[in-house]
């Protein structure tokens, strides 16, 4: 599935890394600690997180993550729309709580686990 | 006794997000410039810059620190300030021993280990940026056990903080005082002694919050005793400059 399929079916804004929508998304995870993605997150999975600070950026770039998907309308900082820039990764903001976030994706086909 | 205008938290060019302008020299400088009497260079979980900007203070007229902030495992950083060099080792050792990983300077940035000079005598390869397998609790009684201060940073900012990620102050912590960076205070237990710190990761940085202390010398003995409160030792107010 690519990333512009899911930011289309779930309405996400699109804030940082348009020029990255055609990636393909692999799976999904969910975390809101930088050392957990750091450990568990996998090449091409889609980040879902409430945090909005420019390690994210960082973390999603050194895992080669799809992207970063911000709930609950959280505002993205400066720094990390910049970084995100800098680095074309997507920043994308849903307005659903995590939970339900997370449901729609795995709906669409995404898959969290870890093998 | 006198007052102690202190900047409790700055960087240098080790920690990987500050700028490579952070040399001993340049803090040094700043510091002075911006009429601080006290600094404490606390790092991203490391202290390996200390000696360098202590030693570039010297005749400057600036008291230097050496402390470390570091990241535990729940991703809350708190700083650790001393009096003694050889704590600072073994503060040193404990975090390096439970800090994996390793730095990729293009995704996180340089993390240069200066002499006085502003020499890079070697590039950490640490990831710096990291968090410890420390709890918060250890990390505090760790610091504790070493004759340290343990300070929460920016206890105000939603992330990194012990409220963003823990929701409050647990109230057994023991922790000695908490930096605020915001004009509001949060709601704390009032036996927290609130600290203003620029936490600098640019040289303009330095000193653009710091903490009036009234001290008898510039110690972390001292400012211990202010933050309890005692012996006639306080913070006067907290600043920011306009």
């Amino acid at each position: 599935m690519k990333l512009n399929d899911i930011v289309q079916n779930l309405g996400l804004e699109v804030k940082a890394g348009k020029d990255s929508l055609a990636m393909e998304v692999q799976g999904g995870y969910v975390s809101d600690l930088m050392s957990d993605v750091i450990a568990h997150g996998r090449e091409g999975d889609l980040w879902v997180t409430l945090q909005t600070h420019q390690n994210t950026v960082a973390v999603a770039s050194l895992k080669g993550l799809a992207g970063i998907v911000l709930v609950n309308s959280r505002e993205p900082d400066a720094d990390m729309l910049r970084k995100a820039k800098e680095e074309n990764i997507a920043v994308l903001v849903s307005s659903l709580p995590a939970f339900e976030l997370v449901g729609r994706l795995h709906d669409l086909g995404l898959s969290g686990k870890r093998t | 006794m006198k007052e102690i205008r202190a900047d409790l938290h700055i960087h240098t060019c080790l920690s990987p997000c500050a700028e490579k302008e952070m040399t001993p020299a340049a803090v040094v400088r700043e510091a002075c410039r911006k009429g601080l009497h006290l600094i404490a260079i606390c790092d991203h979980n490391s202290v390996e810059n200390v000696a360098a900007v202590k030693c570039a203070a010297e005749n400057a007229g600036v008291a230097v620190i050496g402390g470390i902030e570091i990241n535990t495992r729940e991703e809350v950083h708190v700083l650790g300030i001393f009096d003694d060099d050889s704590a600072l080792g073994k503060v040193q050792e404990v975090v390096y021993r439970n800090l994996n990983g390793e730095n990729d300077p293009g995704t996180f940035g340089e993390q240069l280990v200066m002499n006085e000079r502003g020499e890079v005598v070697r590039h950490n390869d640490r990831l710096l940026i990291g968090a410890t397998g420390l709890s918060l609790e250890e990390a505090v009684r760790t610091i504790h056990r070493l004759g340290g201060i343990a300070i929460a940073s920016h206890i105000d900012r939603p992330s990194y903080s012990v409220i963003s990620q823990l929701g409050f102050i647990p109230a057994d912590l023991g922790l000695d005082g908490v930096e605020v960076c915001s004009e509001e205070v949060p709601d704390i237990p009032e036996n927290l002694t609130v600290v203003r710190s620029s936490d600098a990761h640019r040289p303009e940085e330095i000193g653009s919050r710091y903490t009036r202390f009234l001290l008898e010398k510039p110690t972390v003995a001292e400012i211990g005793m202010a933050l309890r409160r005692t012996q006639g030792r306080r913070v006067m107010a907290v600043m920011e400059e306009k």
